[in-house]
């Protein structure tokens, strides 16, 4: 490693941080127009569906306890339980179907 | 009110402490054997707080990479955050001045983002500074565990952690997607247009980031034009939410 490691380090958080500050500082009034204002509204779920899946179906040891996995946060998130029920849940299910039923 | 805020903040980021705490464990292990110290492995988590950018900057540290190409691979992978932004920019209460959107800034990933979303009124910036503070200490403390120990957590525990945050994002999603056909739609099509970026050619060279980057556009751009939202109806599926 010829470059200076601590040197990557604030680069890396620099560039990162302004693309995170930037928007955030640069928009401060509430934006009116009904087309953009509908995008924004839209984006949060464009955004964590595509990122959710199939991705999800690849966060575990084997495809077979994150599909259950999958299936079991799908119906306690329905069901409306809390982000902690939903996230702890999907958990358990994945340690039960690895360590006990062996899949 | 600000220090139930704050309380709020901290609870509601229980489960992304605990999914970050997974994956900042493995990440502390990989840059312990890319040769960084604790101190700076702690250093970039607590500087950057990206799981993508920063196991990407660790492989070009390893290599010796320029400083230019540092800085556009932390611009593909990360550039989502600037979509997140515009997004939290309304959501954050507008009497919140520039000193508390600079911090908050520091916060935006895509689990802290997706909880501030998933609140049905404005957010205060004390509610975004509390998971910030639970998150980023999962983040570090993993980390920081992840370089010292060596060792990889017991597979039982990682497998299991490691589908934490996703359930979380079926949580934010799931339940508006029951009273509103509009977003319920766009959640069915925005998972399978990310199933075919992940199988077809050319499509799956692209970078996740670009990938989340490209469907958003596409499909939350497409949906406002085909059915724009106007107030009443956005409270009404807040509400029902």
């Amino acid at each position: 490693m010829q470059h200076n490691v601590y040197l990557y380090i604030f680069v890396m958080a620099g560039v990162t941080y302004l693309i995170r500050m930037l928007p955030l500082t640069l928009i401060r009034k509430e934006i009116t127009n009904t087309y953009i204002k509908s995008f924004l509204f839209y984006v949060p779920y464009a955004t964590l569906a595509a990122m959710t899946f199939p991705t999800i179906l690849t966060s575990t040891e084997s495809p077979i306890s994150a599909g259950i996995g999958f299936g079991v946060a799908l119906i306690m998130a329905f069901l409306e339980k809390s982000l902690l029920m939903v996230a702890a849940s999907g958990c358990m299910v994945v340690f039960i179907v690895e360590r006990i039923l062996g899949l | 009110m600000k220090k139930s805020y704050l309380k709020n903040g901290l609870k509601d980021g229980v489960p992304i402490c605990l999914g970050y705490f997974a994956v900042s464990f493995a990440f502390g292990m990989v840059a312990k054997e890319m040769g960084l110290s604790t101190f700076q492995a702690v250093l970039l988590s607590i500087t950057n707080v990206t799981s993508a950018g920063q196991f990407g900057g660790l492989n070009l540290i390893a290599i010796g990479a320029g400083y230019y190409e540092v800085i556009c691979t932390q611009i593909i992978l990360n550039l989502r955050y600037s979509l997140m932004s515009c997004s939290l920019s309304q959501k954050l209460d507008s009497s919140a001045g520039l000193g508390h959107r600079l911090l908050v800034a520091y916060g935006v990933t895509d689990e802290i983002f997706g909880v501030s979303v998933s609140r049905e009124e404005k957010i205060s910036p004390y509610y975004s500074y509390g998971l910030i503070v639970i998150s980023v200490f999962g983040w570090v403390l993993g980390t920081f565990l992840g370089v010292v120990s060596g060792k990889f957590l017991p597979a039982s525990i990682s497998s299991a952690l490691g589908i934490a945050l996703y359930g979380m994002f079926l949580a934010i999603i799931i339940p508006p997607s029951k009273t509103n056909k509009v977003i319920c739609g766009v959640v069915i099509i925005s998972m399978i247009g990310s199933v075919l970026f992940s199988i077809l050619p050319y499509l799956k060279e692209i970078s996740f980031g670009f990938r989340i980057i490209i469907l958003t556009l596409i499909i939350a751009g497409i949906a406002a034009w085909l059915f724009p939202v106007n107030e009443e109806y956005k409270e009404e599926t807040a509400h029902a939410a």
